[in-house]
């Protein structure tokens, strides 16, 4: 096997290419994903179009018709190459999830207890110790992959995949904890619900989530859930955004 | 003059409103839609003085059948030959005609390709959702409360662009319309992942013939034929899916992505079909046989600039047809002949630019 240098470009197509800084899920990398996203939004040559921050590589698309696809190349290539090695961000913006468990909103969350022999109360108090790191977002409009969950948590998908899961169903598949952003059919355990929407196309923004925040889940009751319920259906509702500065990197490379 | 709209009497197989895509939401995970063939789309709109990246009716197949129940404007059906008719009259494709108030615009059944786009003076006037009028069904968004016309819909046109009215009778020239050669093979960029492919995989994709499966739709086209191996695992950690893609997944049989494809996956992807071919592609029906080759990413660019200055010179005919002297087999009411404007093809550095001007005047 030859060995690969990083980071890489890679050709993917005649209106992208994607520069790819390793092949393992690790946050020093995807740090460097969202370095260069960063710096590429704010370069802003002709033709660009878009970017798309993954685990460890960012895709940039561009119209070919206005973009030197050769300078491209290039300038894309150095940028990557002077980011040097990724350290991180210094502060961390971590954004709660208020979530109510088990019930009808978390029909599977005495499986997870009884797979992790912890209690109900104590899958619940683990789900919502540790923040998550979210990678990248996919799949479906505002999906976060989120890495962080507490590794005694991990339980396996469901056998057969429910036809319809509610938007904002929150679950768990394997060593991943994340939440359903718009109904769609799925195989995860669902522990619980937020009432928040993650993907609501007529607010402004349609998707609070980006690639390299925080998420926080925190236990709500059934009345606090209802009130939220109503503020976001009259789009009246805000998440709560904290800015904190992290003493080191949780969970520095994790490998999901 | 009131801008056009119309009412949905039947609302054919699938017929949704399209225009240049949602750009700039897809690190957000929201796909980009748009219309599938983006080429036909766009010289649709500039036959009818529209940008070229106004929406439109993306029309699958079986047509709808529309009556305008207001205003008056031009049209014109470009892609796929779906047998466009005007009050039962045929109209062909790539041509400039004008609808008012109480005619019936619909399709008498499908001669070739896939999707047809109906575009219209003015553009379909839907609501923009971050950024762009198109529909992408499976989030709901865009459109017509984000799905496809049913009956009795109520679809409102936008107000024309100046001298939308000295368009009719415009058609564009042969040469001018995209290739769609049924036969021709897809050409495919390698990469991203074709490293992750065994030589006899990668022979069979170049080599062996392709039928389109019946799982084709906006979203990705699979193909039926000989398995492609890969070296390893068909998994790779999820990264984005550009437009065109060619995902294999561990059952080997490969998946172009198309408009509506999700923003990223884990399935290797052995090349990127070129934009140029994904229109052509997305003009074929499943049962059709595909064939691969490959091309560099530098002559597939030039291909999509072929294109682009198709689009430029059907600009110019517009400019040259407008501000000439009209031969049109209808009759040209006197109000509507007398010049309100105009436009020309100014030429500086031996760059030509198109200019048109409208003279702000009576208005009845």
């Amino acid at each position: 096997m030859n060995e690969k240098k990083y980071p890489r470009l890679l050709t993917a197509g005649d209106g992208c290419v994607v520069v790819e800084f390793g092949d393992v899920i690790d946050m020093e990398i995807n740090s460097r994903v969202a370095s260069l996203a960063a710096a590429v939004r704010k370069a802003e040559f002709p033709g660009f179009l878009d970017t798309v921050p993954t685990y460890r590589s960012l895709a940039v698309y561009f119209n070919p018709v206005t973009t030197d696809v050769d300078a491209l190349y290039s300038k894309l290539g150095k940028m990557a190459s002077a980011l040097g090695t990724g350290k991180g961000s210094e502060s961390r913006r971590v954004i709660v999830v208020p979530s109510l468990y088990g019930g009808e909103h978390g029909p599977d969350l005495a499986d997870v207890a009884e797979h992790t022999g912890l209690t109900p109360e104590e899958v619940v108090k683990r789900h919502t110790a540790n923040d998550c790191y979210c990678y990248m977002l996919g799949f479906t409009p505002g999906f976060a992959y989120l890495g962080g969950m507490d590794p005694s948590l991990e339980t396996p998908r469901l056998k057969n995949p429910r036809e319809l899961i509610p938007a904002g169903s929150v679950g768990i598949a394997g060593k991943q904890t994340g939440i359903y952003s718009i109904s769609s059919p799925g195989g995860w355990r669902l522990i619980g619900r937020t009432p928040m929407r993650m993907f609501d196309p007529d607010r402004n923004p349609a998707i609070f989530l980006e690639a390299g925040m925080w998420v926080r889940f925190r236990a709500v009751g059934k009345a606090e859930f209802d009130e939220i319920e109503a503020a976001t259906a009259a789009r009246t509702y805000r998440p709560e955004i904290l800015e904190e500065v992290s003493p080191r990197l949780v969970g520095a490379g994790e490998v999901l | 003059m009131a801008a056009l709209a119309f009412s949905v009497q039947m609302p054919g197989m699938l017929t949704t409103v399209q225009d240049s895509g949602r750009w700039s939401y897809q690190g957000k995970g929201m796909p980009v839609a748009g219309a599938m063939d983006m080429q036909s789309f766009a010289l649709g709109n500039i036959l009818v003085g529209n940008d070229e990246n106004a929406a439109a009716l993306e029309v699958t197949l079986l047509g709808p059948t529309l009556s305008v129940t207001e205003g008056e404007g031009v049209a014109a059906v470009t892609g796929a030959e779906l047998g466009f008719t005007v009050n039962g009259e045929p109209i062909a494709n790539w041509t400039v005609v004008t609808i008012r108030e109480g005619d019936i615009l619909s399709f008498d059944g499908p001669r070739s390709g896939c999707r047809a786009y109906l575009c219209v003076s003015g553009g379909i006037d839907v609501p923009m959702v971050m950024e762009s009028r198109s529909t992408y069904t499976r989030a709901k968004v865009g459109g017509l409360e984000g799905r496809a016309l049913k009956k009795g819909d109520a679809v409102r046109c936008g107000e024309p662009a100046p001298l939308w009215n000295r368009c009719e009778g415009l058609v564009c020239p042969e040469a001018l319309r995209p290739l769609r050669d049924p036969a021709a093979p897809l050409r495919v960029i390698p990469g991203p992942q074709d490293d992750l492919f065994t030589e006899k995989g990668l022979a069979s994709f170049y080599g062996a013939e392709y039928v389109i499966s019946n799982s084709a739709d906006r979203m990705g086209y699979r193909m039926d034929g000989e398995p492609i191996e890969h070296t390893g695992a068909a998994d790779i950690i999820s990264d984005a899916i550009p437009l065109g893609a060619v995902q294999v997944p561990g059952h080997g049989q490969p998946i172009v992505m198309l408009a509506d494809r999700q923003t990223t996956g884990g399935y290797t992807k052995i090349g990127v079909v070129c934009s140029v071919d994904v229109a052509a592609l997305s003009q074929r029906l499943p049962g059709a046989k595909v064939r691969f080759s490959k091309i560099a990413v530098k002559d597939a660019v030039g291909l999509v600039r072929a294109e682009a200055r198709t689009r430029d010179e059907l600009r110019k005919l517009r400019a040259a047809w407008r501000s000439s002297a009209r031969v049109s087999s209808a009759p040209v009411p006197e109000a509507v002949a007398a010049p309100t404007g105009g436009e020309a093809v100014l030429r500086v550095d031996g760059k030509e630019h198109v200019i048109s001007w409208e003279e702000i005047g009576e208005v009845e």
